[in-house]
């Protein structure tokens, strides 16, 4: 019989395949552990599950057909990707878009961002044990699902925005439920706070877990409340306004701790933040005005002028049959979407379809951060620094 | 394109005082910046951007590739710098031949190349040089061909 001195000895360390913990690993995202005990090693995150070829699909697509593969990469900011794409293509034609759309294209994606830090607030706090807030968050996630619901019909794969403007004029009575949900939620964010700001066990799983001093941030190319969690206040929407950003008055939030915690608060805070900006857009969006711009050729006409005016007809025909062909160049395109910098690079052959998209997929760059954030730690700690990334897998592997 | 006088990016007037042998060509087009460089140059002007504290070019948004078959050189690599300090952006561009199509990796100078590397060699077969760990990241291991190429067809070979 071996004695228990045989048994102990030097320790191999053991290979372990990190299980379903997040929402994105139940299959989609494996994060290949060595470890020590409970001490993690080296952490390397496997991905490709989920790879789909969006971008190769871009290519076979027209400029407009493609906005609805947008939709399917980060699909927990569908509005997001609409509105980084359509720049894209706004730029590379030259074609300005009119401010009512701005506006409501500002007010939309910022509800997009409230509703999918909603998302990565339920699922973050499950996943370390809080299970309250997630069906509290997922409550009032609902409501601005009804919302994107009102004004396009979609409650997730939207394609809102069309290269130009906006796909419909949105309905009448859509800004008096988006007043009753912003009336509301500044109260609820106060009670996802009462549950965890203050909560010893959420502290003591976030506090001082995950850490990312700014220099690695910057060096790994994270961005968005990862980068902004470490102290450094970069920010798309006031670096590089879009969509008339620089009319609206909002700050970035920062914490300079750079651990899970910090990226909490940032989070919470931005949701404060996209309230702000909300409300200003409500002030400023004209109750009736184009939605989209004045192109022939390029934006179809309305129903009305298809029906009536030859042009309109032949127009109408072309856009739907062959697409339209921006002049050959390129453009890179970037927004401020809930999970960082999301870009677009856009590469025009002179014809009607694109020869290129590539997006430069925030969750992609800031899941390369993962193992800076977990070697030499606890193994219960790698479920936080997953959750804290707020990575969405469909973005990741596009 | 090309404008000589009153450059609006900072990088391209340091690039021209400093070594404007290696610019092959500057891209002003709907506001932004591209500078084109021969590969052999990528290396140092990218050190050269990156570390110059007046440029500080620290981030380095992404790295996306383009094929042009069957034109020759069908490759284009396009590096998104920025920088944060100045808010200002610009683009690298090298082009390869399909023949060559091997780069030096810049993961030295930003560490975040290394995703981005690691995509465009899996989906164009570009190699990086000096890169520690060149594997495929979004398509399985065994995978055949390179799909993100204009000769490799959209629905897959059969």
């Amino acid at each position: 019989m071996p004695t228990l001195e045989t048994q102990s000895g030097p320790a191999e360390p053991m290979v372990l395949n990190m299980g379903p913990q997040h929402p994105s690993t139940h299959g989609v995202l494996r994060v290949v552990l060595e470890l020590d005990g409970e001490i993690v090693l080296s952490a390397k995150p496997v991905i490709g599950y989920l790879h789909t070829g969006i971008e190769k699909s871009c290519e076979s697509k027209t400029y407009s057909q493609a906005i609805t593969l947008t939709d399917r990469i980060d699909y927990l900011a569908p509005l997001s990707n609409n509105l980084c794409y359509c720049l894209a293509a706004e730029k590379l034609i030259g074609l300005e878009v009119p401010k009512r759309a701005q506006y409501i294209r500002v007010l939309l994606t910022e509800l997009t961002r409230i509703s999918s830090h909603l998302v990565w607030l339920g699922t973050h706090a499950i996943d370390l044990g809080a299970m309250s807030v997630f069906l509290y968050s997922f409550r009032e996630r609902e409501e601005i699902m009804k919302i994107y619901e009102c004004v396009s019909g979609q409650r997730m794969m939207t394609s809102y925005f069309r290269i130009g403007g906006l796909a419909i004029e949105p309905p009448p009575d859509w800004l008096d439920r988006v007043r009753r949900v912003i009336d509301a939620m500044p109260g609820h964010i106060d009670e996802y706070e009462d549950l965890l700001t203050k909560n010893r066990i959420w502290m003591a799983r976030t506090q001082g877990v995950g850490i990312l001093s700014a220099a690695d941030a910057i060096a790994l190319g994270a961005s968005g409340p990862m980068l902004r969690g470490s102290g450094v206040a970069y920010d798309t929407r006031k670096a590089f306004p879009y969509s008339s950003y620089d009319e609206f008055e909002f700050n970035i939030p920062t914490q300079t701790a750079g651990d899970c915690f910090a990226r909490y608060q940032v989070r919470v805070a931005e949701m404060r933040e996209s309230l702000k900006i909300i409300r200003q857009a409500m002030e400023k969006i004209p109750p009736s005005g184009p939605f989209r711009a004045e192109a022939p050729g390029i934006i179809p006409p309305s129903r009305e002028e298809m029906k009536t005016s030859i042009e309109g007809l032949i127009y109408h025909f072309k856009i739907f049959t062959e697409g339209f062909a921006p002049p050959p160049g390129e453009v890179y395109q970037a927004i401020e979407s809930p999970r960082g910098e999301l870009g677009v690079f856009m590469v025009s052959d002179g014809s009607p379809k694109p020869s290129r998209v590539h997006f430069r997929a925030p969750s992609f760059v800031n899941l390369q951060t993962l193992p800076k954030m977990c070697v030499g730690k606890l193994i219960a700690d790698v479920v936080a620094c997953i959750g804290t990334t707020d990575i969405v897998l469909g973005e990741v592997d596009r | 394109m090309e404008s000589q006088e009153n450059e609006k990016s900072l990088a391209v007037q340091k690039l021209r005082e400093r070594e404007p042998q290696t610019i092959a060509e500057v891209i002003e087009s709907r506001g932004e910046t591209t500078v084109v460089l021969a590969r052999r140059d990528l290396m140092r002007i990218c050190e050269f951007l990156a570390q110059d504290p007046t440029l500080s070019f620290t981030f380095l948004s992404d790295i996306s590739a383009v094929d042009r078959f069957p034109m020759e050189p069908r490759f284009e690599v396009n590096y998104q710098l920025l920088s944060m300090q100045r808010r200002e952006r610009v683009r690298i561009k090298v082009r390869l031949s399909g023949s060559d199509a091997v780069l030096p990796s810049v993961i030295g100078i930003w560490p975040t190349a290394d995703w981005h590397e690691r995509e465009i060699f899996d989906l164009f077969g570009i190699r990086f040089e000096g890169h520690p760990d060149l594997r495929r990241i979004l398509m399985p291991d065994d995978w055949e061909g390179y799909p993100l190429r204009k000769d490799y067809p959209v629905e897959g070979y059969r």
